[in-house]
């Protein structure tokens, strides 16, 4: 057996990438698709484009980062779209209605910002303790609270559509920083602060561990039940924060769509960034190159006079491409 | 040799990217030959049968089967041909049953459907060729790795396999099992199939093999009669070196004295975790290395696991240093101060995808922290030292530690445990399929380690470890402690009769009782 593994393995070592190489593959493709609009797009070099793209990519970047980190521990987040969803029922109630007994102020205000976000966040952890506790499959946990997580949200409202206006979400929806949308020097705070957990942090080493070989990780004493419940409770925060941003947007929560269909986008962008789905490995800047990938591609496609059904299966042959590049790259 | 030759291999050269697995090596096996094919890892042993079998093209050579030139272009194709593989890990399928598996793709048929009867009886009849008698409807997974592997004969013989070649068929055999399999290779044998028999334990060829191969850095560098060549010998072949140096490298002797009565670091008795140990009593001092024998299902594994906290125990008592503990899991065992090397690197040791690095401080990482965030100065100048202090072979600390060879991956393992300076390492068949000098190396660090104080249980199913690499070995047998001998008085002889038949006489008291 080990003797088996050692002689593929020396060639192996030889066709392997590096990393940098393998985040190169889906830079390149960024970069082509870039080269693609300048040459073919009207008006795509301007500081419009550049937003509206970066806008609408935002809230998939930041659950994106969420399931990187998930599918790094050999798990997979369904629930991220009805957290969403969620979180986004839950604000306008705190803030316009008065739902925890304080009326439109300044405390009215962050406690929209903060409990969405944390409910979002206790139900991710619930999903972690279903992984971790009953060893349920997480596609089969997360898939409970898929279900149940958009019901929970239209009963709050009783599914009807949520009108506001608030200036402090109008600000993350619409505001900018020096010229830069709010919530995309969000997505970049979020992205910098995960690349930094994940290389940097014993935190990131354990995830990794856990998703690499997790009879291992028990073996070495690593607190592998707890790592689970931490990573879907990150999850859930992001989504959570997720949510928030698409009714700040909009200036409107509708239960039956805010992060309607985020967990497959999600999902696709770390596949098409290059995070093998079976774990032990996470890279979010490439689940943020693939989640622009996806954007710009859909941007392109429409600029072009493609419908946006046509779009959804160039989406998917593309997901299709990057996952075969995967396979081959790992064939022995 | 004569006309009687089956298979012949000249000349094969094979190389990746540049790099020469194989270069000028041949081989030959006549009918009704049992040839041994050793090599250290990396010698081209793998490579050399994958040409053969047709999964991988060879860039040179010729090989012929039967008489004829051959050139099979897939395993399925040398299959056809009558070259079937036995692997180690047996490509069967486990959720289906034996006589499926049997019959896999040719299951025999009646008006257009499977015959079931035929199919059971006729699988029951090619097992029972074999003495093995199951219930053949029942899934294969179901069985031990022996059966498997008869099935996997079976499954051969009854394609007309005219040449078996069995890559490391015995590393997960007990010696029952062992002999099982030795009496099916004499059948083949008798039958005048060839056999090609590779394997690291050099006392199982001398048993059934009639001539050896050896292979060093991709040439075949001897080919002679099994009887005509000593142990030393091949050991010197495979590593290239005189037979002095051989001798030097510590083939025997082992005459440390036992320490003198150090403190007691690990007492246990009365152990029992339904269903794989029942009662075990086992004690080890500082400084000492303890052997832990029997045969395959004795429950030594399920013991380590017990007193590691990875599993509970119901009932017994352990205790560290003097102080019973209950350890509630893993981590509250490695806080008293032990370490634990599964037998089983690929599934429960390493993380393949993970650097050298991470690997070798798993463990100790929580320690190397500050708020939180791995103090990476620390971390380096650590696994540098141990990897110099083990002498562990890699182009660098970066690399993903699946790219090592299977020794250095246990050495990484090793000391993944050593950087926590444990007082108790349970080291469960540390040298299994590792080649032989990076064994020799192993064993040789695992004393120097006792020699300082670090106290040692070591599982091993080779008796020549435990009788010359252990200060007293505790015999274990269907989850009972049955004896236990000192380093004097630990023959093989007297370890095997306790394996297979419990107690000896004179009846030796349990340590530590």
């Amino acid at each position: 057996m080990p003797e088996l593994e050692i002689v593929t393995s020396r060639p192996r070592a030889r066709w392997t990438l590096p990393r940098w190489q393998t985040l190169g593959g889906t830079a390149l493709s960024l970069g082509l698709l870039l080269l693609f609009n300048l040459v073919a797009t009207p008006h795509f070099v301007s500081l419009q484009t550049l937003y509206v793209n970066l806008t609408q990519v935002t809230t998939i970047v930041i659950v994106a980062v969420g399931m990187t980190m998930v599918i790094a521990t050999g798990g997979i987040d369904l629930s991220v779209g009805s957290l969403m969803a969620i979180s986004g029922a839950l604000a306008p109630l705190i803030f316009a209605r008065g739902l925890l007994g304080v009326g439109p102020a300044p405390l009215a205000d962050a406690l929209a910002f903060l409990v969405p976000v944390l409910v979002a966040m206790l139900f991710g952890a619930f999903n972690g303790w279903l992984v971790a506790r009953f060893r349920i499959q997480p596609i089969v946990a997360t898939l409970v609270l898929f279900i149940a997580g958009r019901g929970i949200a239209q009963v709050m409202t009783n599914g009807n559509l949520q009108a506001f206006h608030n200036d402090a979400f109008h600000v993350l929806g619409l505001g900018r920083v020096l010229g830069v949308p709010v919530q995309v020097w969000l997505m970049a705070a979020i992205v910098g602060v995960a690349t930094w957990v994940v290389g940097r942090t014993l935190y990131g080493r354990q995830l990794l561990a856990v998703g690499g070989n997790e009879a291992a990780a028990r073996l070495a004493g690593l607190p592998v039940g707890r790592i689970k419940i931490l990573v879907y409770a990150v999850s859930g925060l992001l989504s959570g924060i997720a949510g928030l941003i698409v009714i700040a947007i909009n200036s409107s929560s509708d239960a039956n769509l805010v992060g309607l269909g985020m967990e497959l986008d999600a999902i696709a962008a770390v596949a098409v960034g290059g995070t093998a789905l079976t774990g032990g490995r996470a890279s979010i800047v490439g689940t943020l190159l693939g989640a622009l990938i996806i954007q710009l591609l859909r941007y392109t496609l429409l600029s072009h006079g493609i419908p946006d059904a046509a779009a959804l299966v160039v989406k998917a042959a593309v997901i299709l491409a990057a996952v075969y590049v995967q396979q081959v790259r790992r064939a022995p | 040799m004569t006309d009687d030759i089956l298979l012949s291999m000249t000349g094969i050269a094979k190389s990746f990217s540049g790099v020469a697995a194989l270069k000028e090596a041949s081989l030959t096996v006549a009918r009704g030959e049992v040839l041994a094919l050793i090599g250290q890892n990396g010698a081209g042993k793998s490579t050399l049968i994958k040409v053969l079998t047709g999964a991988l093209m060879r860039d040179r050579g010729i090989v012929r089967f039967e008489g004829a030139p051959v050139a099979f272009r897939t395993p399925h194709e040398a299959q056809a041909g009558g070259i079937a593989t036995i692997y180690q890990e047996i490509n069967l399928v486990p959720l289906r049953s034996v006589a499926e598996n049997i019959f896999l793709g040719r299951e025999p048929r009646r008006w257009g459907l499977i015959d079931w009867r035929r199919m059971h009886s006729q699988a029951a009849e090619l097992l029972a060729q074999f003495d093995v008698h199951v219930d053949v409807r029942q899934p294969l997974g179901q069985f031990n790795t022996a059966t498997q592997q008869m099935v996997a004969i079976a499954r051969a013989l009854d394609q007309q396999a005219r040449l078996v070649v069995m890559d490391e068929p015995t590393s997960s055999l007990d010696d029952r099992e062992v002999a099982l399999l030795f009496d099916v290779i004499r059948s083949l044998k008798a039958r005048g199939i060839g056999v090609i028999f590779v394997s690291h334990r050099l006392d199982e060829l001398y048993a059934v093999c009639d001539r050896v191969t050896v292979m060093r850095d991709g040439m075949t560098v001897a080919d002679q009669p099994m009887a005509s060549i000593g142990k030393l010998e091949l050991v010197a072949a495979m590593l290239g070196r005189s037979l002095e140096e051989v001798r030097a490298f510590g083939a025997t002797g082992f005459d440390e004295d036992v320490p003198a009565r150090a403190a007691k670091l690990l007492e246990v008795s009365g152990l029992r975790s339904a269903p794989r140990v029942a009662s075990v009593d086992l004690d080890v001092h500082a400084g000492e290395i303890v052997g832990l024998a029997g045969l395959l299902g004795s429950g030594r594994t399920e013991t380590a696991r017990v007193i590691f906290g990875a599993d509970r125990a119901q009932a017994g008592t352990i205790r560290i240093g003097g102080d019973e503990v209950r350890f509630a899991g893993v981590a509250d065992a490695i806080r008293a101060g032990l370490g634990f090397c599964s037998e089983d690197r690929k599934t429960e040791g390493i993380v393949p995808d993970m650097s050298v690095r991470d690997n070798l401080t798993l463990a100790l990482m929580p320690q190397l922290t500050r708020h939180g965030v791995i103090d990476q100065a620390r971390q380096r100048a650590i696994v540098d030292r141990l990897i110099q202090r083990l002498g562990i072979r890699l182009a660098s600390p970066d690399q993903k530690i699946r790219e090592l060879s299977g020794g250095n991956q246990q050495k990484v393992l090793l000391a993944r445990w050593l950087c926590l300076a444990p007082k108790l390492l349970i080291l469960d068949e540390p040298t299994r399929g590792i080649d032989v000098a990076a064994k020799a190396e192993i064993q040789g660090l695992i004393r120097e380690l006792a020699r300082d104080g670090l106290g040692v249980l070591m599982i091993s199913s080779e008796l020549e470890e435990l009788t010359e690499g252990c200060h007293r070995v505790s015999v274990l047998r269907d989850g009972r402690s049955v004896a236990a001998f000192d380093h004097a008085q630990a023959s093989e002889h007297a370890i095997m009769t306790a394996m297979a038949h419990g107690p000896v006489e004179p009846a030796v008291s349990h340590a530590g009782a």
